[in-house]
């Protein structure tokens, strides 16, 4: 059996169990068949793309980046302007003509939206990458603070502050959902090959990585590359799920509620990135839930406006403070383990140590 | 030249807030490593310390119609009072973690202290007239200045001032640079950790207070994002500046506060509202050439 196949062979339970959990998810969306539920379950989707992408990056480098989200605003924003409606795009007319005369099927959308990210991220990342650290993350910070305020202002393509509205909604789970699997498969299969191998060990220990040749400038470009690719997409289907995108959508509130998602599940893992997002998300809409009001034995108990918020923030302190490295302490979810139960040493898919 | 000038005294004015509030980062940053968040938040926590909690559009100024030599102590008490509480409930038991996770921890609290506000405020900016005689203009040399610019540049200049007397002079200031750079060691040879850190977050809360105050007083209203912006900026200056390096802050502060207000006045029209993305560009530029800031300190060099 060659190396690579018995990495395959130990690891693959992880994106099984992650599909699967995605799957049960959506199951659930099915028994309850409400719609705003369902919304919820694709809001769901949406975050696990986008918190995988961030993971391939982060996670793999160990450069943290706050620029991602600002990828998935230039994805948003390539999906409205393909697939919106001719009468409704007329306005913007910096656009070309055959962008203004077309309307393509949403999934050309959001493979155009990829593409779009992904060259833009590929070029950033070729004038990033060089550096590491706190610097490279206010870099990546400025790049997301650049495209917003360029998006925000370029009224004749963006609509500057507007909404761009009349985006197709896509309202089934199932393309969503498709998605999300599609992300996890692909961080997977990034994560045990050759070159994210290359980026952990670098990101455990760089030195010693960049003295066995490794290129850590050039793997780290491949991951920025991906990942931005993943954050375009995710872009994209937030653009279809609500119709509707502005600049600001996709600026700190969004950067921080996945960066917390990832951090809080784990963010050296991919099962810490969804298990961050499916746990988060179900506070969050317990939380709502409560805000709203619950019926406990005929009187109805709730909690007052904004302490919603605050629960979260608390919630998440406190599982950090408990789990500084995340719910799943930086390890894969793995077949007959559990990451609650005591894990042994091993820690990443290909058993790299700590 | 008047016109100069005046763009001059403009960017001076805006570097003193940036420069202000980068300082209150990078002193917490220098002893423990933490990229504090919550520091937006504790400035607009200290401006609303000035009312009294209600939700209408007009705000029940309380505590702010104390008198000024009151009126500051009393908003320099809430900072560090704030700051040191957040320290000692929470931060403290982070100490051990990774920059990631404190960081994180850090933007929790500040979501909490902001919706805080929000619940005692609403979300609804509120006008606040503090010190309106600041508002007022003078003649000098054929420009009209206004007195509030030059008040700010000058609190500024005097806490940068104290601050540095502080730093260079006293037992408590030597330990702390000594804590910024090198924690272990500073440790070993007896500083107290609680302590330097402690005091670290109590300077931090009064440069939020003040730059609260300037914020409060400039636009006359209290809104529950006002810190979160300048936070932004601060940050990029702190890691411009070379982090840990206390100096370097305050210069990263005022030169992106030199470069905004520079081009905002000879930009010409058309690419005027990509101000900040040029800025920005900037700042991406001076990162590439610079990656650990223009004023590194010997410390923050990578030792393998």
């Amino acid at each position: 059996m060659s190396e690579r196949a018995t990495v395959l062979a130990r690891t693959i339970s992880t994106p099984v169990l992650l599909i699967g959990m995605l799957l049960l998810v959506a199951l659930a969306a099915l028994a309850v068949g409400s719609g705003p539920f369902n919304q919820t379950v694709i809001e769901i989707f949406i975050r696990v793309v986008l918190v995988v992408g961030l993971y391939v990056f982060i996670g793999n480098s160990g450069v943290i980046s706050f620029g991602h989200i600002g990828f998935a605003c230039l994805g948003a924003y390539m999906t409205a302007w393909l697939t919106a409606l001719p009468a409704i795009k007329k306005k913007y007319t910096g656009l070309p003509d055959i962008v203004l005369t077309s309307k393509l099927h949403f999934s050309l959308g959001l493979i155009a939206a990829l593409v779009l990210a992904a060259i833009c991220a590929h070029v950033v990342a070729r004038v990033l990458m060089r550096l590491s650290g706190i610097a490279a993350s206010i870099a990546t910070f400025a790049v997301l603070a650049f495209i917003i305020q360029v998006y925000s202002n370029w009224t004749s393509v963006t609509g500057a502050q507007m909404s761009f509205v009349g985006i197709p909604i896509v309202r089934s789970i199932w393309p969503y959902l498709i998605c999300a699997i599609l992300t996890v498969i692909v961080a997977y299969a990034h994560s045990i090959s050759r070159s994210g191998l290359a980026l952990r060990a670098a990101r455990d220990e760089a030195t010693a990585a960049a003295a066995s040749g490794v290129d850590i400038t050039r793997e780290r470009v491949i991951a920025f590359t991906l990942s931005g690719a993943m954050m375009g997409l995710g872009g994209a289907m937030f653009a279809h799920s609500v119709g509707v995108v502005t600049p600001d959508t996709f600026y700190l509130a969004l950067t921080f509620t996945t960066l917390s998602m990832l951090v809080v599940g784990g963010m050296n893992s991919l099962s810490g990135a969804v298990l961050g997002v499916v746990v988060l998300s179900a506070i969050i809409q317990v939380l709502r839930w409560l805000e709203k009001g619950v019926d406990l034995g005929g009187a109805t108990f709730s909690i007052p406006l904004g302490l919603q918020e605050i629960g979260i923030g608390a919630v998440m302190i406190i599982i950090l403070l408990f789990r500084p490295t995340g719910l799943t302490r930086n390890q894969e979810l793995v077949w007959s383990r559990w990451p609650f139960d005591k894990l042994s040493g091993r820690n990443d898919a290909a058993g790299l140590k700590k | 030249m008047l016109e100069y000038l005046q763009i001059f005294i403009d960017a001076l004015n805006l570097g003193s807030i940036y420069a202000l509030c980068a300082l209150g980062i990078a002193l917490i940053f220098g002893v423990m490593r933490l990229v504090n968040f919550a520091h937006g938040d504790l400035i607009a926590f200290c401006v609303f310390a000035m009312l009294w909690p209600s939700v209408d559009a007009a705000a029940i100024v309380f505590a702010g119609q104390l008198p000024f030599w009151l009126l500051i102590p009393f908003l320099l008490a809430v900072g560090a009072g704030l700051a040191v509480l957040l320290e000692i409930v929470v931060f403290r038991r982070f100490r051990n973690a990774n920059p990631a996770t404190m960081m994180i921890a850090s933007f929790a609290l500040g979501f909490i202290i902001k919706y805080f506000l929000l619940m005692l405020f609403s979300s609804r900016p509120k006008s606040i007239g503090l010190w309106p005689g600041l508002g007022q203009q003078f003649e000098f040399a054929g420009l009209r200045i206004q007195y509030l610019p030059i008040v700010n540049i000058c609190i500024t200049v005097l806490v940068l001032a104290v601050l540095t007397l502080f730093l260079k002079r006293t037992r408590y200031g030597l330990e702390m640079r000594a804590a910024a750079e090198n924690f272990t060691m500073a440790r070993m040879l007896g500083v107290r950790a609680n302590h330097v850190i402690m005091l670290a977050f109590a300077m931090s809360g009064m440069l939020a207070a003040v730059v609260g105050m300037i914020l409060a007083a400039q636009t006359g209203t209290a809104d529950i994002q006002m810190g979160a912006s300048v936070m932004l900026v601060a940050f990029i200056a702190t890691v411009i500046g070379g982090l840990g390096s206390l100096p370097g802050a305050v210069i990263a502060g005022f030169l992106i506060g030199l470069i905004s207000t520079f081009m905002q006045a000879k930009l010409p029209v058309d690419a005027r509202p990509f101000r900040d993305a040029f800025v920005y560009a900037a700042v991406i530029f001076s990162l590439v050439w610079r990656p650990n800031g223009l004023f590194a300190p010997k410390s923050a060099k990578q030792r393998v």
